[in-house]
């Protein structure tokens, strides 16, 4: 029996790694033939042996709370250093339970705001941060329909130094909406289209401060929408783009 | 939370010490904290934090330890896979023992427990193992093949204890 061939593969066939097209015919071949199919059943009993048996160890409660408060004292101390920042949102986001933490202590404008900084973070960390991938604002705006509750209006860009790069949806405090994302240089910078009735009425009373938030952030209203636009771009990147927003809506 | 528990997980099977592995994630997070620029957007997130605390442990002294030359034959020429009827290894799978599992897991070199430990339990794709590991894929792939022999040895030799 010539399975020489197929045998030397068995590890990517069980890995799901061999290319579609080939996994037919090496299915085919794993069902008619004894001994591949002795051995790739090994091979998956392992596999799943190795799955159970390693996931053996968790962190100590007192170790994640060490963590938490590392992490927590990074960003008011290094201010400044906007990739720091982001990164410090980062890891708040990858260990959660910092941010249910601390939040339970800041106000509802705070947790919205630190809400939309985690939403930014998490997209551009993600290995694929737009579902609907285009510079075209014909092609992205009508993406969004029926996928939200409300239509918004996307600027012109022409000579304004920002590209589209796509949109996707995201969910602030259980309310759909609307995030695009612009690259503005080597900058990344997101805005958030959200329903204003749904968000806390108090966003606007206290000006935003880049301290506190640690990206350069606007926020305002129009015609029923709150916008968002975040980003570790300069504050005058970020007012340019929010200003086109204000203009196309 | 999914990272930090199972690089804590990951770090724990590398260092096979509690304080050695709090030590390396903690270390992990600092790096990823200050070196985040490098981080490409659009690049695989996971696989860069992996990477990170591969890296430091590889330079710590526990790894520097662990990580002493793989031998030539760990690398060289497959083996030739024995007729697979009834095998003893598979005869303790079935029975799902995870404590021999876990035995011989610890007791095979670092190159093979990492490589075993992101497939089968990160459940990362041989792409994400190659970033990861900074090997290419075929290496994954021969890598992969030799770990598992050598964990089909490990178990057969458990099982021959009794």
């Amino acid at each position: 029996m010539v399975c020489e061939s197929w045998k030397s593969k068995l590890d990517m066939y069980i890995d799901g790694e061999v290319p579609e097209e080939e996994m037919r015919t090496f299915d085919a071949h794993v069902r008619g033939c004894h001994s591949c199919s002795a051995d790739a059943l090994v091979l998956v009993q392992m596999k799943r042996a190795i799955h159970v048996a390693g996931k053996r160890y968790t962190p100590s409660a007192e170790f994640r709370k060490r963590m938490q408060q590392k992490i927590a004292a990074k960003p008011r101390r290094s201010f400044g250093l906007a990739w720091t920042l982001a990164a410090a949102a980062a890891v708040i986001l990858v260990v959660g339970t910092l941010t249910s933490a601390y939040l339970g202590t800041r106000s509802g404008r705070d947790q919205v705001f630190s809400e939309i900084a985690d939403l930014h973070v998490a997209t551009l960390a993600s290995s694929s941060p737009v579902d609907v991938i285009s510079t075209d604002r014909h092609t992205v705006k009508p993406w969004f329909q029926g996928k939200i509750p409300f239509a918004f209006n996307l600027p012109e860009l022409q000579n304004s130094g920002f590209t589209l790069l796509g949109g996707r949806m995201t969910y602030l405090d259980q309310t759909p909406g609307a995030h695009l994302i612009y690259d503005a240089g080597k900058h990344h910078i997101s805005v958030f289209i959200f329903r204003e009735q749904s968000l806390p009425a108090s966003l606007d009373k206290d000006p935003v401060s880049p301290k506190q938030l640690t990206f350069n952030m606007e926020t305002w209203t129009q015609a029923g929408l709150r916008y968002f636009v975040i980003g570790d771009a300069s504050a005058t990147n970020v007012d340019n783009l929010a200003k086109l927003f204000k203009a196309a809506s | 939370m999914p990272h930090f528990e199972r690089l804590y997980n990951f770090a724990c099977w590398l260092t096979h010490d509690r304080q050695e592995a709090e030590d390396l994630v903690q270390e992990t997070y600092a790096k990823a904290l200050k070196g985040f620029s490098s981080f490409q957007l659009g690049t695989n997130f996971r696989a860069w934090i992996y990477k990170i605390l591969r890296n430091t442990f590889l330079t710590s002294r526990t790894g520097l330890k662990a990580t002493a030359p793989v031998p030539l034959d760990l690398e060289g020429e497959e083996e030739a896979l024995p007729a697979v009827k009834e095998t003893p290894e598979s005869i303790l799978l079935r029975r799902s023992d995870d404590q021999l599992v876990r035995q011989a897991l610890e007791q095979l070199p670092v190159a093979y427990r990492e490589i075993l430990l992101l497939c089968e339990v990160e459940e990362m794709s041989y792409q994400e193992i190659s970033a990861t590991l900074a090997i290419p894929m075929g290496t994954v792939m021969s890598r992969l093949s030799r770990a598992r022999k050598a964990l089909r040895g490990g178990l057969q030799e458990q099982f021959a204890k009794g």
